[in-house]
């Protein structure tokens, strides 16, 4: 038969003290873990009274006219169609340019390189990620826009993949190195090179973690206002592909519509907010759920 | 001879020939790519912002006046609203994340703390424009009506205190950046106590210690310098962030004298103004203080990182 320890809480030894000053410290020791509990509570009563706020100013504006229309001559009306439009269009392109760098980068830190310029590219992953979205939006502006002379939903993408790029590499390094080195061996024991062992083996593997990493990236580009100001600008007009004019993006356009001085555009505003707060948390929800299952099982 | 080593670390193959220098330095280019990346954003926003530095030496960063029509730019006030925003965040932040980062990773039940942390790290989800949005139609009109009023009624005496309260500026702006730098605080923290090795804590449970007496001269001080890392990317977050501060504080353009005054901080003067400069010295103006603010945030991210990894190790480390 199994001995068991005989193991006792804290909570039960602060039970069995009995002198006056042994009592103070249970009582300071109770009274200190409520506070933790309370802080722990006011950190999430923002998030609760954002999303009720944003659903309940949000609801009314939400409708067909929002999504269909585009944007009236002030304020009369109309709806968010070319910010919705720009935003499909200049997160895609974004991505596109930043899924295979940062993975790539991953792969080069995680599989290739020697432990010095692997902590190098990490650690400037690491500081691209503290830089300030707005001055991503400036260094942009002077390379894409500056010299054309013309504010353009190109340099908008650009900037949001350069968002991306660190993001995605983090995530992804971190996964790569949670694959077994034993799955590596075993393939290029079979004689298969190194590339083709990386991509349908290593990869493979950690696909689900990397998705995830992907998918953040995207939310939160979709929800990156800052580095647009200055590179895509944001417009009244549907661009629909003409990447070299200035776009809409949802963000921008809750940015411009809170500030317009027309109740009609504030509730424009109002409403877009709740579908940018829908497809973000959406997406995070469903993706972090889906890796806290795999945590827990 | 190929020689593999252990999980993690380079597998160097003299095997697969050409395809596998070619993946292999095709990956090296993009690892390049984000070194490159963040030495460009540094050179390209030094020489953007030369012409401002060349006209008005350091003198710009003390310089109080911002006057497009004499062409004298002068940073200081955006520089003290970023501070002292960024400082009201910090006072805020700091002593709630902790708390929170302590609860989630001693003292909460499992199912208490899944949760909590799930829906704190969707807090850091929310775009800033949403946070922004909210600040200057519900938060901001509520703390103007409430604690800013109360404020100004009661301690209006005392000069950082003065009205009047619109619930648009510098305390506002300070509440939303707190709201948004504490999952940062929380997620980092709580992270740095984890790794707090358990003997710490057996060892004072053995000699009778509370759970909270194990937390404060136990856990805390072995994870001290990883949690004010913690607090300094947090403040890191609160210099930068834009959107929200932006919509929040109002258009001040002189150093703020009282807690409720409106005000600009470097990022929000930045996104106001930028597309309506004329190209020249006031566009370089506007970039240099952007180049003033990468070299803070960059010189607190780096602190900060430096004091997380002498707790947690350094990431890849394992």
């Amino acid at each position: 038969m199994a001995v068991i320890a005989p193991t006792i809480k804290p909570a039960i030894a602060t039970r069995l003290l009995r002198s006056r000053s042994d009592r103070r410290r249970a009582v300071f020791d109770r009274t200190m873990r409520t506070i933790a509990l309370l802080a722990a509570l006011v950190c999430v009563v923002p998030l609760g009274a954002v999303i009720l706020f944003v659903a309940i100013n949000g609801a009314p504006a939400l409708n067909l006219d929002l999504l269909t229309k585009a944007p009236k001559a002030l304020g009369t009306g109309g709806g968010a169609a070319s910010a919705i439009l720009g935003s499909l269009q200049m997160i895609p392109l974004a991505a596109l340019m930043a899924i295979p760098i940062g993975i790539a980068a991953a792969i080069y830190v995680a599989e290739f390189s020697g432990t010095r310029s692997a902590r190098i590219v990490r650690f400037a992953a690491d500081v691209l990620v503290g830089i300030p979205s707005i001055l991503i939006g400036i260094f942009v502006f002077t390379m894409l826009v500056l010299p054309f002379h013309q504010f353009n939903a190109f340099a908008g993408s650009v900037a949001l993949a350069l968002l991306m790029i660190p993001v995605i590499m983090r995530t992804s390094e971190e996964i790569l190195r949670l694959v077994p080195g034993s799955l590596r061996e075993a393939s290029l024991a079979l004689g298969i090179p190194m590339w083709r062992t990386v991509l349908s083996v290593v990869l493979r593997t950690g696909l689900g973690g990397i998705l995830t990493g992907v998918m953040l990236a995207v939310a939160r580009a979709f929800g990156e206002t800052a580095p647009l100001l200055f590179t895509a600008l944001g417009s009244r007009l549907v661009n629909v592909g003409n990447f070299s004019k200035p776009m809409d993006s949802l963000p921008l356009f809750v940015y411009t519509n809170a500030r317009a001085p027309f109740t009609v555009l504030n509730q424009q505003a109002w409403g877009a907010a709740l579908l940018l707060l829908l497809i973000v948390l959406t997406i995070n929800i469903a993706v972090r759920a889906r890796s806290f299952r795999r945590n827990v099982s | 001879m190929t020689t593999v080593q252990l999980p993690g670390r380079s597998l160097e193959g003299g095997s697969g020939g050409a395809a596998d220098r070619l993946f292999r330095n095709g990956t090296r280019v993009a690892g390049s790519f984000l070194v490159i990346a963040l030495i460009a954003i540094g050179v390209m926003l030094w020489l953007s912002s030369s012409q401002a530095f060349g006209t008005f030496g350091l003198g710009f960063v003390t310089g109080l006046t911002w006057d497009p029509v004499a062409s004298i730019y002068g940073a200081l006030p955006y520089v003290v609203g970023t501070i002292l925003t960024s400082l009201i965040a910090v006072i805020v932040a700091a002593p709630i994340g902790v708390l929170t980062a302590i609860f989630l990773a001693e003292l909460a039940p499992r199912r208490l703390s899944i949760p909590l942390t799930f829906m704190i790290e969707l807090l850091a989800a929310i775009p800033s424009v949403v946070f922004g949005l909210w600040g200057v139609f519900v938060l901001g009109p509520f703390l103007g009506h409430t604690v800013e009023a109360w404020a100004v009624e009661h301690l209006g005496w005392i000069p950082i205190f003065a009205g009047p309260a619109y619930g648009i500026g510098l305390f506002t702006a300070g509440i939303i950046l707190a709201i948004m730098i504490v999952p940062t605080i929380v997620s980092i923290s709580r992270e740095v106590i984890s790794s707090v090795p358990a003997s710490q804590r057996e060892a004072m449970a053995a000699l009778g210690a509370t759970r909270w007496e194990i937390v404060t001269k136990a856990v805390l001080p072995y994870a001290r310098s990883g949690i004010v890392g913690a607090i300094i990317l947090g403040l890191g977050r609160a210099l930068g962030e834009t959107m929200a501060v932006t919509m929040v504080i109002g258009n001040g353009q002189d150093i703020p004298h009282g807690l409720f005054d409106q005000a600009q901080t470097i990022a929000s003067k930045i996104a106001t103004t930028f597309n309506e400069a004329s190209v020249g010295i006031q566009t370089s103006s506007l970039i240099a203080l952007g180049f003033i603010l990468l070299v803070i945030t960059i010189a607190l991210n780096v602190v900060a990182r430096l004091l997380v990894w002498r707790v947690a190790g350094p990431p890849g480390a394992r």
